[in-house]
């Protein structure tokens, strides 16, 4: 609380951005945007990434200093220079990145947050303030339990919870959903649209799911490239009219139409466990086959063991036990037999899995074919030529943006990383594919390109298996679907025939 | 045992009046560098920190004339070293481990230096307090001469497995060690935490440094400490960054510490610097059987440049 400063009244109230303007060097994030929120309503900001979403938020949270532009908050003009005045009017927000501290326990954590925590902590009296506190609230989280013991679903009530705790009225929501398995989130947004509804909280969520905005959102706001591309009233907006506001005039590559019929067992996981960090047992005696020209889709949670999977075919993690095979031969995952198979990775995020971010895009681009002919003579001396002139031809044909091929790969935006990727992995011919939330963070032109490529390597014969969290790409993609729940298949059937009401069912695993 | 001979007893008795006497410096120094490990900071510059505690503390307690100035001393010492080296890492990509080797080398250069004076003069050392009275056999008697620093450091593991759970500090101190985002999201400055962390974790190191020279050898050279500051870093390590099990281990390897020097007072000479390797032979033990290249360490402050 800033002292001199009259408390916020209570109930909820809106928050105007006006003229919002910010520079990073000569980078204009924010162009002239105008951002208006209601009191009592449940706005949704949507954009592509990069648009200017999180950079506006962050200048109303006071992270950022706009270099133009007023906020007014609750009718009154305020100067936000950090978080802490932003606390102190009543203005919360939950990261996309979980801010709970692991190690800790949720009631911990909770008191933590507190700007007045006490120099010696009264556990028992504490306690009982949380539980009268939750009992109030409209869902349940376990005080005494720690935070890296709960699930993502849970961890995110508790950012929610912990705002409300510290009398936040007004909410920011960095894609709040995207950990959560649709009826999770349906009950999350669900609550917070009642107190909404209540007069209790305003609601401001940064979101790209329509499904989400047009069952939730009252008004929405659409950026493109840093400049106000739209708003208006839900009610009077299509999913289609909002994406066209938001990707503009860009041409998407069109996905070819799913041919052919599924072949021979390419890839088989026989009774395959892993252990996590910890040493627990995250992928618990899992069996499956793949054939050639079938994208298999897991679906689940994040969390319920499909990282350690992924792992254990990318060669990062031994298995405890169990059998990988390629067509019929045991497979342990190593540079000769991925070679032999022709294996592709597309592991999730690709910059610490299947970059090294300091050498350029042309090396990053090579790394599976470096040590042979043309690329090298002899298996020892490199030629460089030929590395640029693979390099210009993959960097022309998967459309990466950067600006030599001799640029590292660090410095290239999470789309053109994974286009990278994707022209080392798929540029030859593909046997079996492996991929991993592929398209995570990605925009619009990043997602519609991978998956055209992951369709295409199937209709030209792979077997793919294709790891994600976001539920639409696998219904979209995957011919059959499988839910991960902890560490184990709990549920399969062909995607066409798939329920999603039972799929949510298992991967919330009831 | 009339003739105060108590045989073979010699040897535990000897090793317990070792863990005691052994055991305070590691203690001392393993607790600061706990407190420092857990704000998410590794300070391995603790060694020159001790030698440096016992060279001011020796100094200063002959020039006043009173050992507890010197302790006091010490502790200061140590906490500016702590504000050093806090300093250069809070510079933007700097590493911890870099540093504290620096200024580890730093440390006992700069003691030995200002400490060349120091080796003749005889300073006033701590009094002990003697718990063996009852007892006539004057084995006993030595082994229970335990110096009031030992005490106040046993206290302080209690307070500190204490004070990380209930008192703003300690919480605050945890969150910055295991998750400087959510630290910073909740308008803590980790870097703050970190130099305070870090000078509390000097001023215990120094003060540990200061029971070498006024108690136990008792007197300032330059061969005082052979390694104990950097092998109290590893028991945080061994110790699961717990202030208690910090307490046990330093017991553990103070009582290993003293065995060679046990067994040769019995007449048991061949062999003798094979014992005397028995703190280390034993931390290889330990870490071998609960080290995993499958798992991380449990209960690692997540920040660690170790961990990350």
């Amino acid at each position: 609380m800033i002292i001199g400063e009259p408390p916020p009244p209570a109930g909820a109230f809106g928050v105007d951005a006006i003229a919002m303007t910010m520079r990073f060097g000569d980078f204009l994030a924010l162009d002239d945007v105008e951002l208006k929120v209601r009191p009592g309503s449940f706005h949704a900001l949507l954009g592509e990434n990069g648009a200017g979403k999180s950079t506006l938020v962050k200048c109303i949270m006071g992270y950022y200093r706009a270099t133009e532009g007023d906020i007014i908050v609750g009718g009154r003009e305020q100067a936000i220079s950090n978080p802490k005045d932003a606390h102190a009017l009543g203005l919360g927000m939950v990261y996309q990145h979980f801010t709970l501290v692991p190690a800790m326990t949720v009631a911990e954590n909770l008191v933590l947050a507190r700007d007045d925590v006490p120099a010696v902590v009264n556990w028992p009296k504490e306690m009982k303030e949380l539980e009268a506190f939750l009992a109030r609230m409209p869902f349940k989280v376990p005080l005494g339990a720690k935070v890296s013991d709960i699930s993502a679903g849970e961890r995110q009530k508790c950012e929610i919870i912990k705002q409300l705790y510290l009398k936040r009225r007004f909410l920011i929501l960095d894609e709040p959903t995207s950990v959560l398995t649709p009826a999770e989130a349906d009950e999350v947004l669900g609550m917070l649209r009642d107190m909404v509804v209540k007069g209790e909280l305003t609601i401001l969520m940064i979101t790209h799911k329509f499904r989400e905005v047009m069952a939730f959102a009252d008004d929405v706001t659409i950026l493109r490239r840093g400049k106000l591309a739209g708003a208006g009233k839900v009610a009077e907006l299509t999913p289609d009219a909002m994406a066209r506001t938001m990707i503009g005039a860009e041409e998407l590559t069109v996905q070819p139409p799913r041919t052919g019929e599924a072949g021979k067992t390419r890839l088989e996981l026989e009774k395959v466990r892993a252990l996590d960090d910890a040493g627990a047992i995250a992928v618990h005696d899992v069996s499956l086959m793949v054939r050639a020209g079938e994208i298999v889709g897991i679906a689940g949670v994040s969390g319920n063991g499909q990282r350690q999977l992924v792992e254990v075919l990318a060669g990062q993690r031994e298995a405890e036990s169990g059998e990988v095979r390629v067509a019929g031969e045991p497979y342990h995952a190593g540079r000769e037999e991925m070679r032999r198979h022709k294996m592709s990775l597309l592991p999730e995020e690709p910059l610490k899995n299947a970059c090294v971010g300091g050498m350029s895009v042309a090396d990053n681009i090579a790394f599976r074919e470096f040590d042979r002919a043309p690329f090298a003579s002899l298996g020892w001396w490199l030629n460089r030529g030929a590395f640029r002139d693979d390099a210009n031809r993959k960097i022309g044909q998967y459309k990466i943006k950067t600006r030599t091929p001799d640029t590292p790969i660090a410095a290239l935006s999470g789309g053109n990383v994974q286009r990278a990727v994707l022209a080392r992995e798929l540029g030859g011919n593909v046997e079996v594919l492996i991929a991993a939330n592929p398209c995570f963070g990605l925009d619009f032109a990043a997602v519609a390109q991978i998956h055209a490529e992951i369709m295409a390597a199937r209709n030209r014969g792979a077997a793919v298996l294709l790891v994600s969290e976001d539920l639409d790409e696998l219904l979209e993609l995957s011919d059959r679907l499988v839910v991960m729940f902890h560490g184990e298949f709990v549920y399969e059937a062909r995607t066409s025939e798939a329920d999603l009401t039972v799929v949510g069912r298992h991967m919330a695993g009831h | 045992m009339a003739d105060g001979s108590i045989g073979l007893w010699t040897v535990p008795l000897a090793v317990l009046g070792g863990a005691i006497r052994v055991s305070t410096p590691f203690l001392f120094v393993s607790l600061g560098e706990c407190i420092t490990e857990r704000s998410g900071r590794i300070n391995l510059g603790l060694e020159g920190t001790l030698v440096m505690g016992a060279m001011s503390a020796y100094g200063i307690s002959y020039l006043t004339g009173s050992p507890w100035l010197g302790v006091l001393a010490a502790g200061i010492t140590g906490a500016l070293l702590g504000a050093l080296h806090a300093g250069i890492c809070s510079l933007p990509r700097v590493n911890d481990i870099a540093v504290g080797i620096a200024l580890m080398l730093f440390g006992t250069g700069l003691a030995f230096y200002l400490g060349k004076p120091l080796i003749e003069p005889t300073a006033p050392r701590l009094p002990a307090i003697d718990f063996g009275w009852w007892s006539d056999v004057p084995q006993v008697r030595a082994a229970l001469r335990v110096n009031v620093l030992f005490l106040i450091g046993v206290a302080l593991a209690p307070i500190l497995y204490w004070a990380f759970r209930t008192t703003r500090w300690g919480l605050l101190i945890r969150t910055a060690g295991e998750s400087s985002d959510a630290a910073r999201a909740m308008g803590h400055s980790v870097l703050l935490i970190r130099l305070r962390a870090t000078m509390v974790g000097g001023f215990l190191a120094g003060i540990g440094g200061s029971f070498l020279s006024l108690f136990y050898p008792g007197s300032w050279n330059e061969g005082l400490s052979s390694g104990q500051g950097i092998t109290a870093v590893a028991l945080v390590i061994f110790a699961r960054w717990d202030p208690l099990l910090c307490l046990w281990a330093s017991l553990a390897f103070g009582g290993a510490a003293a065995l060679g020097p046990a067994l040769q007072s019995v007449g048991v000479t061949s062999g003798y610097h094979l014992f005397n390797a028995a703190p280390y032979i034993l931390t290889l033990a330990i870490m071998i059987i609960t080290c995993s290249p499958k798992r991380t360490l449990t209960g690692a402050p997540a920040e660690l440049s170790i961990t990350r």
